[in-house]
């Protein structure tokens, strides 16, 4: 029987991996190659690359917001009201359209911090245009992006109610010193959620890491600062102000949990349909996700552990180049009306930062004025702690222990 | 003229491969100790390598060894089907070639997630294996290795049947005849005659399963838990968590190589061995 014949694409492919005297040809391939090889390598990569950081001198931004009234607006999905009638109308926003004449570009292009960040360094670190005048970053990032000079200093007299209405706790903040960068959007807090339908109540993060009943139905977050917070805390130690020594306490205690099982995945916001469905008996999740969970199914519930829990803020941020500073810090400012946050606060459901609109939102839902993950009590704040700033060279020794844990 | 012809791929292959990999490759010589504020030095350190693979080599074994079971599985389901559409479905032909396609008209996230419905604690399956006692009570396929591997290998299935049909479809069946004139059962048919015959299509799909396989991450992020993670889950996380861009370059040329390496290896011996034993 003859040899069957091979198609012509594998036979192709063979011919090209099988090496052949190189007799034939006066310049062999490898030569070839080799030398296109080495002249790229130094033409690409041969100098590594420059430091990205910047200053307000190295890096000057032109407002043209006096003549060009627009405004490019980048935040996280579901984080603006929408019209019951039309999801493509924000109420908010129209008004302040109407208001001020300024044409806002509004887009929901924030999904994952570390993603976003990895789409708009190139351009900050050259000192270019990102084409938005407004980003939207959690408070880690928008501290990283602060401290490498990428983002413009707000003029304080331009957003008289962000001075006046931001709430006291939120203002001297490790991540923004000075407080003139940026201009947190919402809040929220990283606790405990379980799903009674499944489980019995939850109350510490002990028991989510040793009771028998949730083994293999427990999910944590990816995100170092979230997971890592509670788990400090339920030793007692300070997420503000932390050693590596006890980091590494609490890092032994959750690599015992994931040893043993106990923890079934670290997750990003997708824990929230299967704590729903019951997949995850109970988990570490962020407050705004848990209010709208229970809305839909009560059996469902947010848990602050008394260890503490943990605070963030996602910060509004104008970055370097962006041109239409004053639009944006217009709408900053229009935000900070208690009105239009309560407004805002109705429909997003994460903790609102603004002073005085618990008192308007007895107008706006009367439900909602009383409850405690939008405006939250002095006693569950006093729990909640912001996660302390890290160096870069801090963020990458912590990250890496870390990601070793979750398995990356 | 031929020159001229291969001028736009040559281009493409440039800007968008050449260049690129050049890059990665510079990137996995750069001072580890660098960071975003200072810039990364060129100090051509091959220390990355030996550092990356000593931190993450459980990984990327787990990521051959589950793209490799993947894509047997995918033969093993493949090849009948491909089979039966190329050599019996008759006139039902071109709808179940659809049918082999169709998914891809949904985005890969939307089926991987799927998949979280289909394996849930609280769905149909398990309550069934749990009824006839093929799973302990508490037992799971969520976030499990076979998971993972399910995921891959049903994501990857089309990869495996076209080519498979492709090589099928072109079979003359009066060859089987032949054979079983010359007193050929039909087990003898479908070793000497059939296999052969669609070896190319073997090597093309499993070559097409196995490669995306390797560096799949979304399965093992949606479906797998930590000790399932794959080499693509630590390049992602190295790339976009941690920063650590030496690193991340390092590990992405080593996948490719251990992927290259695999591949001429197993072209060599199938193209090359296998099919000059069968004949």
């Amino acid at each position: 029987m003859r040899r069957p014949p091979l198609d012509p694409e594998t036979r192709a492919l063979l011919a090209a991996l099988t090496p052949r005297p190189a007799a034939k040809r006066t310049t062999s391939r490898r030569a070839v190659l080799a030398g296109f090889g080495a002249a790229a390598l130094a033409a690409v990569g041969g100098c590594g690359t420059e430091g990205t950081q910047q200053t307000e001198q190295s890096c000057t931004s032109t407002d043209t917001s006096a003549t060009d009234k627009k405004l490019a607006f980048s935040n996280w999905p579901q984080y603006l009201d929408v019209d019951d009638a039309d999801d493509n109308r924000h109420p908010t926003l129209d008004a302040f359209e109407k208001q001020t004449g300024i044409r806002v570009t509004y887009h929901e292009e924030i999904n994952d911090n570390d993603q976003f960040f990895g789409k708009i360094q190139n351009q900050l670190a050259h000192c270019r245009p990102t084409g938005r005048d407004i980003i939207v970053l959690t408070s880690w990032l928008a501290g990283r992006l602060i401290s490498l000079g990428w983002v413009q200093e707000l003029d304080p007299a331009k957003i008289p109610n962000v001075r006046a209405n931001l709430l006291p706790s939120l203002r001297s903040r490790a991540t923004d010193p000075g407080g003139r960068h940026a201009v947190p959007w919402q809040g929220g807090l990283t606790g405990l959620a379980y799903n009674a339908s499944v489980t019995k109540e939850v109350r510490t993060v002990d028991e989510l890491l040793t009771r028998p009943d949730l083994k293999g139905k427990v999910t944590m977050l990816t995100e170092l600062r979230d997971t890592m917070g509670l788990m400090l805390q339920s030793l007692g130690h300070d997420p503000a102000e932390f050693t590596e020594a006890q980091f590494d306490a609490a890092l032994d205690k959750l690599r015992t949990a994931v040893d043993s099982g106990q923890i079934r995945r670290f997750t990003g916001n997708d824990y929230a349909p299967e704590l729903q469905r019951g997949d995850i008996a109970a988990c570490v999740g962020w407050s705004g996700d848990i209010i709208q969970l229970s809305a839909q199914d009560d059996r469902i519930s947010f848990v602050a552990p008394d260890s503490g829990i943990m605070l963030f803020t996602d910060d509004m941020m104008v970055p370097n180049q962006a041109a239409h500073r004053s639009n944006a810090e217009a709408l900053m400012n229009y935000y900070y009306e208690p009105e239009t946050a309560a407004k805002l606060a109705a429909y997003v459901n994460y903790i609102c930062p603004v002073q005085g609109a618990q008192d308007a939102m007895t107008k706006v839902d009367p439900d909602l004025a009383d409850n405690p993950l939008i405006f939250p009590t002095p006693d569950l704040l006093g729990k909640a702690k912001e996660f302390m700033p890290l160096t870069e060279a801090q963020s990458r020794t912590y990250n890496e222990k870390f990601q070793t844990v979750i398995g990356t | 003229m031929p020159y001229l012809l291969i001028l736009p791929a040559g281009l493409w292959l440039i800007v968008f491969f050449v260049v690129p990999a050049v890059q990665l490759f510079a990137t996995s010589l750069y001072d580890p100790s660098g960071s975003l504020a200072t810039g990364y030095a060129m100090t051509g350190d091959l220390g990355n390598y030996p550092r990356a693979l000593g931190d993450y080599w459980p990984q990327l074994l787990r990521s051959l060894g589950y793209a490799a079971v993947a894509t047997l599985a995918c033969l093993a389901l493949g090849f009948p089907l491909a089979y039966a559409i190329a050599l019996k479905a008759g006139r039902w032909r071109n709808m179940l070639l659809v049918a082999v396609i169709a998914p891809f008209f949904t985005s890969f996230l939307i089926r991987t997630l799927a998949w979280k419905t289909i394996l849930s604690d609280t769905g149909v399956l398990v309550g069934l294996l749990r009824h006839a006692h093929l799973l302990g009570a508490d037992g799971r396929l969520l976030a499990t290795p076979f998971a993972v591997v399910a995921g891959l290998t049903y994501n990857f299935l089309p990869f495996m049947v076209l080519p498979l049909y492709a090589s099928l479809e072109r079979f003359d069946r009066r060859l089987l005849e032949a054979a079983g004139d010359l007193y050929a059962g039909p087990v003898a048919g479908f070793r000497r005659v059939t296999l052969p015959l669609a070896a190319p299509g073997i090597v093309a799909g499993t070559l097409l399963t196995f490669i995306p396989a390797a560096g799949d991450y979304v399965n093992a992020q949606l479906l797998g838990t930590p000790r399932t993670a794959m080499i693509g889950n630590v390049i992602d996380s190295a790339f976009l968590v941690r920063l650590d861009y030496p690193s991340a370059a390092a590990l992405s040329f080593v996948l490719m190589f251990a992927i290259l390496v695999l591949t001429v290896g197993y072209l060599r011996r199938v193209g090359a061995g296998a099919l000059d034993a069968v004949s």
